[in-house]
C-alpha cells in the first residue's frame, strides 16, 4: 500500500493549510504536486517561464518543504514552473536553495530536465498524433523550446536517488504520482487511475478549490479522501473527473502503456471517501513520450476602443469590414507590402465565437479589440498606429457627421512582444526512457 | 426547447493544446434521454462548422453525461484562437435546438 498527499492542482492555485497539515498527519509516503500546463497558452513554454510569480511560489512552495520535513518523506514536482523547461527547473531549485537557507533546513535535490534540442527533433522520426498540425523541419527547429512529457519510469530513476526533493521539468500529470505505487507493486491500473483522478488535486470532490487530497493505492484499487473541511468526494464526482480536460473518459495514454477505466467501479466507503476498482493497464509495445514545442508566430500589438452610439452599436460589423479595407490599402501607400495580420474582434457581439456565434444577443455598447501581428515588434506598431485614425473617427456613410470613439488608453497601441505558436503534437519513441532526459542530483 | 433548458450544466475545456472537450451534464435519467436522442452529432459539428467524422462522442448513462471531443476549432493560442482556455464553446452548444 501506498499513500500519497496531494496539496493542489497545481502549485500556485494554493491549499488549505489546515487540509495540508492533516495529510501530513496521516503519514504519507510521499507528496506530489503539479507544476504546470499548457491550458495557459504557448507563450510559458516559448519563453521557458512560470505562469506563476516567484513570491507566490516561493510562499506555496515553502509550505510543501515544511510538509516534507514534518512527514518525513519526499516531495516531487512535475512540470515545474508552468512549462517545465529546463531554465523553470533551474528557477525551482534557485527558490527551493532559498528557502532551505532562510528556514536553516538541508535536503537532498535531484532535478530531472526534459528539454529536446530542436535541431534534433527537428531529424528525429516523430508520429504525429490525432488532431496535429502540419510540420516540417524547418518550423520544428525554430522552436524556442521543445521539451519531451516524462513518465512514471523517468520519476522512479528520480526516486532511486534517494532525493528528498525532486524538481522534474515537463511530465505527465499523473507519472510524479504513479512511480512510487507502481515501484511497490501496487495495482498498475488501480494506480494510474488514482494518479489521474489524484491529479486535479480535490477537483474530483465537492469543494473542489480547497485543493488538499489524500491518494491511497493497493494491490486491488484505490481510495481518494479529500481533506479540506466539508470536501467530499463520492462516487459520482469520483467518476465523473474522468471527464474533465480528457478527450477520451474511459482512456488515457501515458509512456509505457495505457489506461481503461470502462470497468471501473466506485464504491462510497464513508460521506468522503469512495474506492475504486477495475481499471487495467495495458502495456505498450513501444515506449513513447510526447513533445510540446512553441515557437514565436510574430509580434503583437494591440488597440482597444469602446462604442456606445446606438447607430454605430448596431452596425459595428460593417464598420469593422469597412475599415480593415481601408486600412489595408492605407498600410501598402504608406508602408509598402507587408506581411501582416489585422483582427478587429466585436466585444458583445462576436468576440469570444467569430463566425460561429450567429445570434448574439444585442448589447448597448460594444469594444472593438485591434490585433495586429506582424514579423517585428516595430511593423505591427507601425501599422496599428496606422488604425488609430479609423478606431477614433471612421464614419459608417460619408453623409453623417465625423464621430468620435471612446479609447480607454494614450497611447491607444500596446506593445505585446511576441506570440507563441503551439507546434508540436507528436511522439518520439525511445530505446529506455532515459534516452531523452537528463537526472541530476544535486550537491 | 434548447439544450439549455433541459440540462444541469454545459462545460468546455480543452484536451490539451489541440482537442476541444464538451462535457454536457444532463442531471437525471430523463434529462440524459432526451438529450442522447435529441440531439445529434451532425448537429453538433454544424454549430462547431466541423466536419461530423472527427468528433468523437460518448453517451455515458451511468453519469448522465453527452460528452463530444473533437480537433479544437483553431490551435489553442493561435492567432485565430479567441479562447484559451476554450470554456467559451459551451455556451453554441448549450443553445442548440432540441430534437
Amino acid at each position: 500500500m501506498t499513500r500519497i498527499l496531494i496539496p493542489s492542482g497545481a502549485l500556485g492555485l494554493g491549499y488549505d493549510q489546515i487540509a495540508l497539515d492533516r495529510g501530513v498527519a496521516a503519514r504519507p509516503d510521499l507528496i506530489a504536486i503539479d507544476g504546470g500546463s499548457t491550458d495557459s497558452g504557448p507563450s510559458y513554454l516559448g519563453r521557458g517561464l512560470s505562469k506563476y510569480t516567484r513570491a507566490g511560489t516561493k510562499a506555496e512552495w515553502a509550505g510543501l518543504i515544511r510538509a516534507r520535513q514534518a512527514a518525513g518523506c519526499p516531495l516531487v514536482i512535475g512540470t515545474a514552473g508552468t512549462c517545465g523547461t529546463d531554465s523553470t527547473v533551474d528557477w525551482l531549485v534557485d527558490i527551493t536553495h532559498e528557502i532551505l537557507t532562510e528556514e536553516g533546513l538541508t535536503a537532498k535535490i535531484a532535478t530531472l530536465k526534459c528539454e529536446q534540442d530542436p535541431a534534433q527533433i527537428a531529424r528525429a522520426a516523430l508520429t504525429a498524433l490525432p488532431g496535429a498540425p502540419d510540420v516540417d523541419p524547418d518550423t520544428i527547429a525554430s522552436c524556442t523550446h521543445i521539451v519531451a512529457l516524462a513518465g512514471a519510469e523517468q520519476i522512479m530513476a528520480a526516486l532511486d536517488t534517494g532525493a528528498d526533493i525532486i524538481i522534474a521539468g515537463r511530465t505527465t500529470d499523473t507519472a510524479i504520482i504513479a512511480a512510487l505505487p507502481l515501484q511497490r507493486g501496487d495495482h498498475a491500473g488501480a494506480v494510474w487511475h488514482g494518479a489521474k483522478v489524484g491529479e486535479c488535486g480535490a477537483l474530483c470532490a465537492t469543494n473542489p478549490q480547497s485543493g488538499v487530497l489524500l491518494l491511497d493505492t493497493d494491490a486491488t484499487g484505490f481510495t481518494v479522501t479529500p481533506l479540506a473541511d466539508g470536501a467530499r468526494a463520492t462516487p459520482h464526482t469520483v467518476s465523473a473527473h474522468m471527464l474533465y480536460e480528457n478527450s477520451d473518459p474511459f482512456i488515457l495514454h501515458e509512456p509505457g502503456g495505457y489506461l481503461d477505466v470502462t470497468d471501473a467501479t466506485y464504491t462510497a466507503l464513508d460521506d468522503r471517501s469512495v474506492r475504486v476498482t477495475g481499471a487495467e493497464w495495458h502495456i505498450a509495445d513501444a515506449y513513447t513520450v510526447k513533445l510540446e514545442g512553441a515557437r514565436i508566430a510574430g509580434y503583437q500589438t494591440v488597440a482597444l476602443v469602446t462604442i456606445r452610439d446606438p447607430h454605430y452599436v448596431a452596425n459595428a460589423a460593417a464598420w469593422c469590414d469597412d475599415i480593415l479595407q481601408k486600412h489595408a490599402a492605407k498600410v501598402t501607400a504608406r508602408m509598402g507590402p507587408q506581411d501582416y495580420d489585422c483582427q478587429l474582434r466585436i466585444i458583445g457581439q462576436t468576440a469570444t465565437l467569430g463566425a460561429l456565434d450567429h445570434s448574439p444577443a444585442p448589447a448597448s455598447e460594444v469594444g472593438v479589440l485591434a490585433i495586429v501581428t506582424a514579423a517585428d515588434q516595430a511593423t505591427a506598431h507601425d501599422i496599428a498606429k496606422l488604425l488609430n485614425p479609423y478606431l477614433l473617427h471612421h464614419p459608417l456613410t460619408r453623409d453623417e457627421e465625423q464621430p468620435t470613439f471612446a479609447f480607454p488608453f494614450s497611447p491607444p497601441e500596446i506593445d505585446k512582444g511576441a506570440a507563441y505558436a503551439f507546434v508540436l503534437h507528436h511522439v518520439m519513441t525511445l530505446r529506455d526512457p532515459m534516452d531523452a532526459f537528463r537526472l541530476e542530483v544535486l550537491a | 426547447m434548447i439544450v439549455r433548458d433541459v440540462v444541469t450544466k454545459v462545460r468546455s475545456k480543452n484536451a490539451g493544446p489541440f482537442w476541444l472537450t464538451i462535457d454536457i451534464f444532463c442531471g437525471t435519467p430523463d434529462a440524459f434521454a432526451r438529450i442522447r436522442d435529441g440531439l445529434s452529432t451532425d448537429r453538433v459539428a454544424t454549430a462547431l462548422a466541423t466536419d461530423p467524422a472527427t468528433i468523437k462522442r460518448f453517451d455515458i448513462a451511468p453519469l448522465h453525461v453527452v460528452k463530444f471531443s473533437l480537433p479544437r476549432p483553431t490551435v489553442q493560442g493561435a492567432l485565430d484562437d479567441r479562447d484559451m482556455h476554450g470554456a467559451g464553446w459551451a455556451p453554441l452548444i448549450a443553445e442548440l435546438d432540441l430534437n
